[in-house]
């Protein structure tokens, strides 16, 4: 496969950025036609991974979410949110539906389960005290 | 986020328009609870037909909200629910325990 396109967004992790985030990535995509479900489908995982690393990536300090674009053959989108914060020790626990680190504050615990759900495939790197980074990709089907 | 409701015979709907996200999820919450705990009901209805987007910050605010409302002896049910929101709906399970109604 051939990279047609690709940009990188550098934004602070505050609430705020993940509108901006998610409208970015739409807008960029855009050109290739996605249907409107297609869209929304890459608006929901960028949503829930950049809301992820603001809500968890850096407790009590501040950080950047680093957002990667990557268009193959004008028809394959490959997104990666990474953090260089805290990280997670247990991956595969996190992605279970309803695991949250922060019940008390009525997080759903479903941000994994969505992001599985809205893209054909997600990769999830952690490393404690190093940072997370969340690869996910969508296939457009009739580009 | 904006929101507007109506209370009438017993029933209060709620119409929010916007985004909602972890950005909006506060203020979300409290309107929600200001007329859950400020008026008398049957039926408290959330209808959709603004809310373009929704993700699972949404699902935990709806959450809440249903526990609160369950605990009072009513129930939540949800309208006008757009494409987006509808699958986050139903991936997550929420119209299980929340019921789409039409008005």
């Amino acid at each position: 496969m051939k990279i047609t396109n690709h940009v990188s967004i550098t934004l602070p992790a505050l609430h705020g950025n993940e509108g901006f985030a998610r409208a970015a990535v739409a807008a960029f995509c855009a050109p290739l036609s996605p249907t409107l479900e297609e869209i929304n489908d890459i608006k929901t995982a960028v949503s829930e991974a950049v809301t992820n690393v603001i809500v968890h990536a850096y407790p009590g300090t501040s950080g950047n979410v680093e957002l990667t674009v990557r268009i193959f053959d004008d028809r394959v989108i490959d997104i990666v949110v990474a953090d260089q914060g805290t990280g997670m020790s247990n991956v595969e626990e996190a992605r279970k539906p309803f695991f949250t680190t922060k019940s008390q504050e009525e997080h759903s615990g479903m941000g994994f389960t969505i992001m599985e759900a809205f893209t054909d495939k997600i990769e999830i790197l952690s490393e404690k005290g190093r940072g997370t980074s969340i690869s996910m990709r969508k296939e457009l089907k009739n580009a | 986020m904006k929101y507007r409701s109506e209370y009438l015979k017993d029933c209060i709907t709620v119409m929010p328009e916007g985004d909602l996200d972890a950005e909006s999820a506060r203020e979300t919450r409290e309107y929600l609870d200001k007329l859950i705990d400020g008026y008398r009901f049957d039926t408290f209805i959330i209808d959709f037909a603004k809310v373009d987007f929704m993700d699972s910050t949404g699902i935990g605010v709806l959450l809440g909200r249903y526990k609160r409302i369950k605990a009072l002896g009513a129930d939540l049910c949800v309208t006008n629910v757009r494409p987006q929101v509808d699958k986050v709906f139903r991936i997550s399970g929420l119209y299980q325990i929340i019921k789409a109604v039409s008005v």
